[in-house]
């Protein structure tokens, strides 16, 4: 098993991943240093619904969600983790378009604008529900005979 | 001299190591630590639990379909591709007794071996056995070969051919991938039992039980004690956690 660990999992993700990682750093810098100066660099024109901070600031939650996503989905589909922080249904459940339900679909919805704005392709929702859904409750006791 | 004495006393101490281990494993329910059926947030999926089915054919009526209608519903498998190529995660299989007018029915799913065959063909360690002994596939690492779809005896195992929009927020599923019954791991996790037992139950046919085997106080571990049963190809040695009765 151990030689399979080191191989990476889904290399073309992790490009892509890499990709957004360095396009969005490029982008946010030239954002920065442009912050005087509206117009000369284009902006992604995402609208976000929900203004909280779920796990933790903007700046690092634009280079980080892809590592904090990759690491709980080994995790949760691996070793059964569920309930934690860092989930793709909690970031939808929060950041979804209100009219919409969904984080994609137009290049305003909340993963869709900044990744088109990055050219960086979302592997995600190739499988992933992209739109909210009503979650079933969590069962405290034990329901199984 | 030193060096061989210590190499000698390593070797006793990994030695004293594999015989606990075996001991632990030669005593199943004996342990320190009760496990609750539902995990709370943040834990794992345990490995003193092994989840397991209990089919009685006796039971099964034969042309119910209330377990392969609630597998479709809850795992939201519905589609309009071709019936050869649609995703089957559980089907229902009418048996005949040669030479006898004796006739059973039982649904047929992935059998969660405890030495799964798909876990061992696949390249890319996709398909996995979870410490609980449920056995999935990691869609994430998975690349479509279908390996896994030819060396399960039970043909358990379907390929994803069309894009899907319609998934569930807790069932995620793709084109090209290779998929199959997960025991309802999404509802396992909450607690609850697979949606195939629960329509069973409510049908009032009562022909499906779920726990864990290795619970000896649990009511399937009990009946796997007390009554016959026997795995589908037992001659595999596969140890599968779906056993039958009346087959």
């Amino acid at each position: 098993m151990s030689h399979r660990a080191s191989r990476p999992q889904c290399p073309a993700l992790a490009r892509s991943l890499a990709g957004l990682g360095l396009a969005l750093l490029a982008g946010f810098c030239a954002v920065g240093a442009r912050a005087e100066e509206p117009g000369r660099t284009p902006k992604p024109t995402i609208v976000i619904e929900s203004q909280q901070h779920c796990i933790a600031s903007p700046e690092t939650m634009r280079r980080e969600h892809p590592d904090m996503l990759r690491h709980q989905r080994v995790r949760t589909v691996r070793l059964g983790e569920r309930g934690t922080k860092v989930s793709l249904n909690a970031c939808i459940g929060c950041h979804a378009d209100r009219k919409t339900g969904s984080v994609i679909g137009s290049d305003h919805a909340f993963c869709q604008g900044c990744h088109s704005y990055a050219a960086v392709h979302i592997d995600c929702f190739d499988c992933h529900q992209s739109s909210v859904r009503p979650a079933p409750a969590r069962v405290t006791l034990g329901a199984t005979p | 001299m030193s060096e061989q004495r210590s190499l000698t006393s390593r070797r006793a101490l990994l030695g004293a190591g594999v015989a606990a281990a075996a001991g632990l494993a030669l005593a199943p329910g004996v342990r320190l630590i009760q496990w609750a059926q539902a995990r709370s947030a943040g834990e794992l999926a345990s490995g003193q639990v092994r989840w397991g089915l209990l089919i009685d054919a006796n039971r099964c009526a034969s042309g119910c379909t209330a377990c392969v209608d609630a597998c479709v519903q809850e795992n939201a498998l519905q589609s309009s591709i071709d019936l050869r190529q649609r995703p089957q995660w559980i089907r229902k299989v009418e048996l005949k007794q040669m030479g006898a007018d004796r006739t059973a029915a039982a649904p047929v799913m992935c059998q969660h071996c405890a030495e799964p065959p798909c876990v061992d063909v696949c390249p890319t360690g996709a398909s996995f056995k979870r410490a609980d002994g449920i056995v999935l596939v990691d869609r994430h690492t998975c690349i479509g070969c279908r390996y896994c779809m030819m060396a399960c005896p039970y043909k358990a195992r379907s390929f994803v051919h069309e894009v899907l929009t319609d998934q569930k927020p807790e069932v995620p599923r793709g084109k090209g991938c290779v998929e199959g019954c997960t025991l309802c791991v999404h509802r396992i996790d909450r607690g609850q039992t697979p949606a195939c037992v629960q329509a069973c139950t409510e049908s009032e046919n009562g022909a499906m039980l779920f726990g864990d085997l290795n619970d000896p106080a649990s009511d399937i571990a009990r009946r796997l004690r007390t009554e016959a049963s026997r795995a589908l190809r037992a001659d595999l040695g596969l140890d599968p956690g779906v056993r039958y009765q009346g087959v």
